[in-house]
């Protein structure tokens, strides 16, 4: 059983990574001078509706958490609604984390907020098709021993990884070397999809190493 | 409480970090003092015979030979660049590209010759550019009278031709610009900051060079081309981008040569070689080799060149140039003339005697200058001036003679040259000494010093952490870790001390104290190997601690990792020049991130839920939540805090795009008169809300309730010193209008206001040393206990006491002699404020420094500090309920990241009061609040520029000890939550629950446990900072920034270190202070 979900993750795991390889590459061949750093923006709102659109397909078809009760469709759209409000509320508060941080306030405000869109692909949404908009479950998954899954261990690893990618591509910003992805936010979204693609490679693995240590409560 | 041992191993451990400062910095930076005086064509130099021979006209000390000159200066000119050998079957991309300069010295052998060009250390191109035209040996601090510009000072070659009336020409590198400001009579400058860019400045020069030649409106032209440089910095000398631009640089050499006169001396030198890397600023073989190439259509030997080219030190060229041009030498030139230029087309004695006359102008002003020198500097040694003096007044002795008897024809002619020739010997040796004495004292890096100073700072380092760890309170513990290691440094010291005695050497105190402070380091750690075993084994009877797993170990560890990790990015970004130059945006990205990792580790370790379990539940559940609600809300507010602070950066000339922050320039200099007045407004009432906020936490603690000098200073000094620094702040912003007959009150004024609140100021500390309690007792003798019981906490009809204070004072008096009387008998007292007496006196402190320090500020930095109080106060916030919510056992240590975060605030605000570790972003009119344009000493306008420089580092040091009493004095709240209220022993709990930080006095030998360990950890976090800038400064000396970037950090990080050390020392003898008093308090109720 766990081999099988471990096997089920894996898979849905590199289909996100060949994704995210996809949406650098084959725009190319559609649009003449599509670049990720020429047309950075451009490559961020793709990358982030594809990565969103195969998530939520893939928590579709997967159905990684077994919703214990069946609910009336109105229940559904309110709760569908919700998820939009926390990802738009979300995309906010990593914008606001992002200027916080140092990034400019006035100017390229666009360039912050497809970066902050981003991030929140990489990890508020995952957790919306995770957990639904249950703060609670949320808080719980992110502490020590919070989690109940290999999926949602998954969602741990993925959501550190991108954000601690994120913070690392804030380094090469400063330095004198006058490339072209050293210019905000090219290196820091880079940064953040590259500890994603690494988080969802790492989480497979990792779990498949810990599965003796990993034994998850039930709820 | 042990007071003075810890005061004394906190200064010890500091003076172990100013010793291995000292050493490094006596090996790494390199002063010399520049003389103002300037050489002028009335100075008697020529020798009395000659006198009678009347100079050409525009001649000054020497005929003039040329009356113009072409200085082509190829930046990074290595000598094998310009040496061309035919021989060489399969020539590096560098060689033989210069093939024209070969051509010429074989057509024309007494017309063109090539030297090996020697540059002095530090071969960075500002250096080697002022050292090209003073003919000085310029070092890292040429300690001048101005700091503030780049601009040569002292007396140089293009300052004597244009006060000499010659027209000079500049194009090419832009440094020029900064060195010589106004000195051209046309310039054509391009960027040169740009090391990737091969072509703009050469591309721009050869545009103007030959129109400017042929136009023949100048009298001295100097081209800088930097592509050749910029090359070596891109790819390396060993690429074929080099050979292009060799054989550019040969092509414009064939061309300038055909443009040129016959009256025109032609000069191509290289500033510095490079190293096989291409880079530049050391003193190994490569970089100090450059090429001198001369040349001219009139002959100028008088015999052919030598077989191998001759080396010529790279000062030469300014005497040389100077008189051959004939302009006076400048003032400070220790270079030697290269005499084969002046010897002209007579025969071998003529020749000789021209010679001899050039030798003896040089000699003599050389002289003049080492003897101007020697009066305001002790940096050369006297015996060897003494020896230099005797060399001298020989060879001009002899000259005399000779030429007297040249006069009288009585010497023939063999015995005559060998005679001039041996004269020519002495006067070339006087030179060739007093050079290298210069150069010894000016021009070397000491590398053995350099790692000696580096060492020491690590093993203190080390030491720091080390003893935070163990640090206890035992006897055996100072024994063994103060007094011993002291003894050691002592002995060492004397012995050193003795030895230069029977010597008679001149006792050098910097490395005796090195010495010294070695030894003592290595009696810490020798005695601490023998006493930790001790302790190994005291440990070890207990069982459960013996064997502690490696699981356990390796979690101590990752514990460390977190705040550690921070603080070694912090030290790894010393190592780059880009990320010092973006430190300011690079500190408060690592504050927010400490924190930001703080509170996930927090939620991390589930400490942000809700606790589960059903009986905490009914009871905390929502303070506790709203315990995690204040903390979020803490951290965003710190965050914004960290943001705004962004508003104020200085700007450096790295970063070219950069605007320096508008609130940076004074009030006076706003145009807008509304955005004056309302800004003005904005900043005084800041400061009087600043006042309100320490007057209502003082208040709320019960602070301001007694009648003492000091509490009254808070209540009416504080408003006072607010009230003339507003005054202080209208009369210098409108200082500039035309006030007429007020002009004179207003200077007045301006002093005055300054030193009133100077004088407040000191006031006010001098009444916190000397009565720190600001702690109201009362007797209430209603319920007569038989203990002292300190009540603690705000009266409860506040107004009321304001009025009743002189009766109750008188009562409380009555009733304790009554007392007395009845004997025996003590009442309960009850004390206001002495729950957080000691953190009350740090606020009070730490006001006044801030009112001083605001004041040495324009006027708009004052919301800086008020940022920076809040920051603070925020960040200590964080810190307690960071501890509250973590539930550590130990109350009495500090946790690293707390810290950590403590000192990455303060460099964050180094930045944010609008400073930048450079020369030129000094504030210097610091020096003048309070004070006409005058300073009788340098000491006061130090002081001054000093605590404006390094304010923040002042107010964050002070305030340290507030990190270990913030959490008691905050303690309230947490332990109400945990007590339920329906226990018998209600009253006790009450009394228990507010001790505050009576808590530590419970237990003073942990209270000094706990001072010493948090200013251990203070000074390891500081010292570990310094240790990586140190390190960049040496590993990086060849780096193509030192100078600008890795030097002037590692000065202001070292000061930096030595104000913190200093005033975290005071702070923590501060609240020693206060404890002094709280005992002696105590006593006196015991006694009644
Ligand atoms: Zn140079
Ligand atoms: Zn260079």
């Amino acid at each position: 059983m766990k081999e099988a979900e471990i096997r089920r993750l894996l898979a849905a795991n590199l289909l996100c990574v060949f994704t995210i390889v996809l949406t650098a590459v084959v725009p190319a061949f559609f649009w003449d001078g599509f670049t990720i750093l020429g047309t950075h923006l451009a490559w961020l709102c793709i990358c982030s509706v594809c990565v969103s659109t195969l998530n939520i397909i893939l928590h579709l078809v997967l159905k990684p958490n077994l919703t214990p009760k069946r609910s009336s469709f109105a229940h559904k759209i309110s709760r569908f609604l919700k998820c939009c409000i926390y990802f738009f509320m979300s995309c906010i508060l990593f914008h606001a984390i992002i200027v916080l941080y140092g990034a400019p306030l006035i100017e390229s405000v666009t360039e912050t907020f497809l970066f902050a869109v981003l991030l929140s692909t990489f990890t508020t949404l995952q957790c919306l098709c995770m957990l639904g908009p249950n703060i609670q479950a949320w808080i719980r998954v992110f502490s020590k021993n919070g989690a109940m899954s290999i999926w949602e261990s998954s969602l741990q690893i993925t959501t550190i990884c991108s954000i601690l990618g994120a913070w690392f591509g804030a380094f090469p910003i400063p330095l004198d070397w006058d490339r072209p992805w050293q210019v905000w936010p090219i290196s820091c979204s880079l940064g953040a999809t590259f500890g994603y693609m690494a988080g969802l490679i790492i989480a497979p693995l990792w779990i498949h190493w810990n599965r003796k240590q990993l034994t998850y409560k039930s709820r | 409480m042990q007071r003075w041992p810890v005061l004394l191993f906190l200064a010890w451990v500091c003076f172990l970090f100013f010793a291995g400062i000292g050493l490094f910095m006596s090996g790494f930076l390199l002063t010399r003092i520049e003389l103002a005086s300037s050489s002028s064509c009335s100075d008697p130099f020529v020798p009395p015979s000659w006198e009678r021979q009347s100079l050409p006209p525009g001649s000054c000390w020497a005929p003039q030979r040329f009356s113009k000159a072409v200085l082509v200066i190829i930046d990074a000119l290595r000598f094998e660049f310009a040496h061309f050998n035919p021989a060489k079957a399969s020539p590096r991309p560098y060689e033989n590209k210069l093939s024209f300069l070969h051509h010429l010295v074989t057509s024309q052998p007494r017309h063109a010759r090539l030297y090996r060009f020697r540059a002095d250390p530090p071969t960075a191109t500002m250096q080697r550019i002022k050292g090209l035209t003073t003919g000085s040996l310029p070092t890292f601090i040429d300690v001048g009278s101005n700091f503030a510009t780049y601009a040569i000072q002292e007396d140089n070659l293009l300052a004597q031709l244009v006060q000499n009336g010659r027209r000079v020409i500049f194009m090419g590198d832009d440094t020029w610009e900064g060195l010589f400001p106004k000195k051209f009579f046309r310039s054509y400058f391009f960027p040169s900051f740009n090391v990737k860019d091969l072509h703009t400045v050469d591309d721009g020069i050869l545009q103007h060079l030959y129109p400017t030649v042929d136009s023949g409106e100048w009298d001295m032209l100097i081209a800088h081309f930097l592509g050749v440089d910029h090359c070596g910095h891109k790819h390396g000398p060993d690429h074929a981008e080099m050979a292009k631009k060799l054989t550019q640089m040969n092509e414009m050499l064939r061309s300038l040569v055909e443009h040129l006169g016959n009256d025109t001396l032609l000069l191509v030198a290289g500033d510095h070689g490079m190293t096989e890397t291409g880079d530049h600023g050391g003193d190994s073989e490569k970089e100090v080799n450059a090429a001198l190439f001369v040349y001219s259509k009139t002959p100028l030997f008088g015999t052919g060149p030598p077989e191998e080219p001759e080396a010529v030190a790279q000062v030469n060229l300014v005497p040389t140039v100077a008189l051959l041009l004939g302009v006076p030498i400048p003032y400070s030139n220790i270079g030697e003339v290269m005499a084969e230029l002046f010897s002209g087309d007579g025969d071998a004695v003529s020749a000789a005697l021209q010679q001899l006359l050039v030798y003896h102008i040089n000699a003599k002003q050389v002289d003049r200058f080492l003897h101007s020198y020697s009066l305001v500097a002790q940096d050369l040694p006297a015996e060897q001036l003494q020896h230099l003096q005797d060399l001298f007044s020989g060879a001009v002795e002899e000259h005399a003679q000779l030429l007297a008897q040249v006069q009288r024809p009585t010497l023939v002619p063999p015995e005559l040259e060998s005679r001039l020739g041996s004269l020519i010997g002495r006067f070339q040796l006087y030179l060739r000494e007093a050079r290298a004495v210069c150069t010894q004292s000016w021009a070397r890096f000491h590398p053995l010093r350099m790692v000696g100073g580096c060492t020491l700072i690590a093993a203190s380092c080390l030491l720091c952490y080390m003893a935070s760890e163990l640090a206890t309170a035992s006897d055996s513990f100072y024994r063994s870790c103060l007094l011993y290691p002291l003894l050691w440094g002592l002995v060492v010291a004397v012995l050193l001390g003795l030895a230069h005695a029977f010597t008679q050497n001149g006792l050098d105190l910097l490395l005796v104290s090195s010495w010294a402070a070695a030894a003592s380091q290595l009696g810490f750690f020798w005695h601490w190997w023998g006493w930790h075993p001790k302790r190994a084994r005291l440990v070890g009877s207990q069982p459960p601690l013996a064997n502690v797993s490696l699981r356990q170990r390796l979690q101590a560890w990752l514990q460390l990792a977190f705040p550690m990790g921070i603080l070694l990015f912090r030290c790894g970004a010393m190592f780059s020049d880009s990320f010092v130059v973006a430190e300011a945006r690079v500190a408060p990205f690592l504050l927010a991130s400490l924190v930001m990792l703080l509170i996930g580790k927090l939620h991390w370790d589930g400490r942000l839920t809700v606790p589960e379990g059903p009986k905490q539940q009914l009871l905390g559940f929502s303070s506790y939540r709203r315990e995690i609600w204040y903390l979020l809300c803490l951290v965003a507010m710190l965050l914004v805090c960290v943001r705004l602070s962004s508003f104020f950066h200085q700007c450096r000339e790295e970063i070219p795009q950069c605007r320096p922050s508008l609130f940076l320039s004074p009030l006076a200099s706003l145009r807008n008169t509304r955005a004056k007045n309302l800004f003005y407004l904005l900043c005084v009432a800041l400061l009087a809300g600043l006042v309100c906020a320490v007057r209502s936490w003082l208040r709320h603690y019960g602070n301001l309730n007694s009648s003492d000098p000091l509490v009254l200073f808070v209540r009416w000094g504080f408003p006072l010193v607010v009230l003339c620094i507003a005054c202080y702040w209208a009369v210098a912003s409108s200082a500039d209008d035309s006030l007429g007959k007020l002009q004179e009150l207003v200077q007045v004024a301006v002093v005055a206001f300054p030193w009133a609140v100077y004088g407040l100021a000191s006031v006010g500390l001098l009444l916190l040393l000397c009565n720190p309690m600001t702690v109201f007792a009362k007797d209430t003798r209603e319920s007569a206990g038989s203990i002292v019981t300190p009540y603690l906490g705000v009266p409860s009809s506040e107004v009321d006491f304001l009025h009743v204070i002189p009766q109750i004072y008188k009562r409380m008096q009555e009733s304790q002699k009554s007392c007395l009387e009845r004997g025996g008998c003590r009442a309960t007292v009850a004390a206001y404020g002495l729950g957080s007496v000691y953190s009350a006196a740090l606020v009070i402190a730490l006001t006044l420094l801030g009112f001083l320090l605001m004041l040495l500020h324009s006027e708009r930095l004052s919301l800086a500090f008020l940022l920076l109080f809040l920051e603070a106060f925020v960040l200590l916030h964080i810190h307690t309920r960071a501890r509250g919510l973590a539930g550590d056992a130990e109350p009495f240590s500090v946790p690293w990241y707390a810290v950590i975060s403590w000192l990455l605030a303060a460099s964050q605000f180094f930045y944010s009061t609008g400073h930048q570790p450079i020369f030129p972003a000094i504030h210097w009119n610091a020096a003048f609040v309070g004070f006409h344009l005058d300073h009788s000493t340098n000491l006061l306008p130090a002081v001054l520029v000093g605590a404006n420089t390094f304010a923040s580092h002042i107010l964050f040091a002070v305030s340290c000890p507030l990190l270990l009493l913030w959490p008691f004095v905050c303690e309230m709240p947490s332990s109400q939550r945990k007590k339920p209220k329906k226990e018998p022993r209600e009253e006790l709990q009450e009394v228990e629950e507010h001790m505050m930080e009576m808590r530590l006095r419970e237990s003073p030998e942990k209270f000094s446990i706990a001072l010493l360990q948090l200013g251990l950890k203070y000074l390891f976090v500081l010292g570990t900072q310094l240790l990586a800038c140190v390190c960049a400064a040496m590993i990086l000396r060849r780096h193509l920034m030192v100078w600008k970037v890795f030097a002037p950090k590692f000065l202001f990080e070292s000061l930096g270190f030595v104000v913190s050390s200093i005033c975290l020392l005071l702070g923590i003898s501060l609240v020693m202070r206060v404890d002094c008093a709280v005992s002696t308090w105590f006593s006196q109720l015991q006694l009644r």
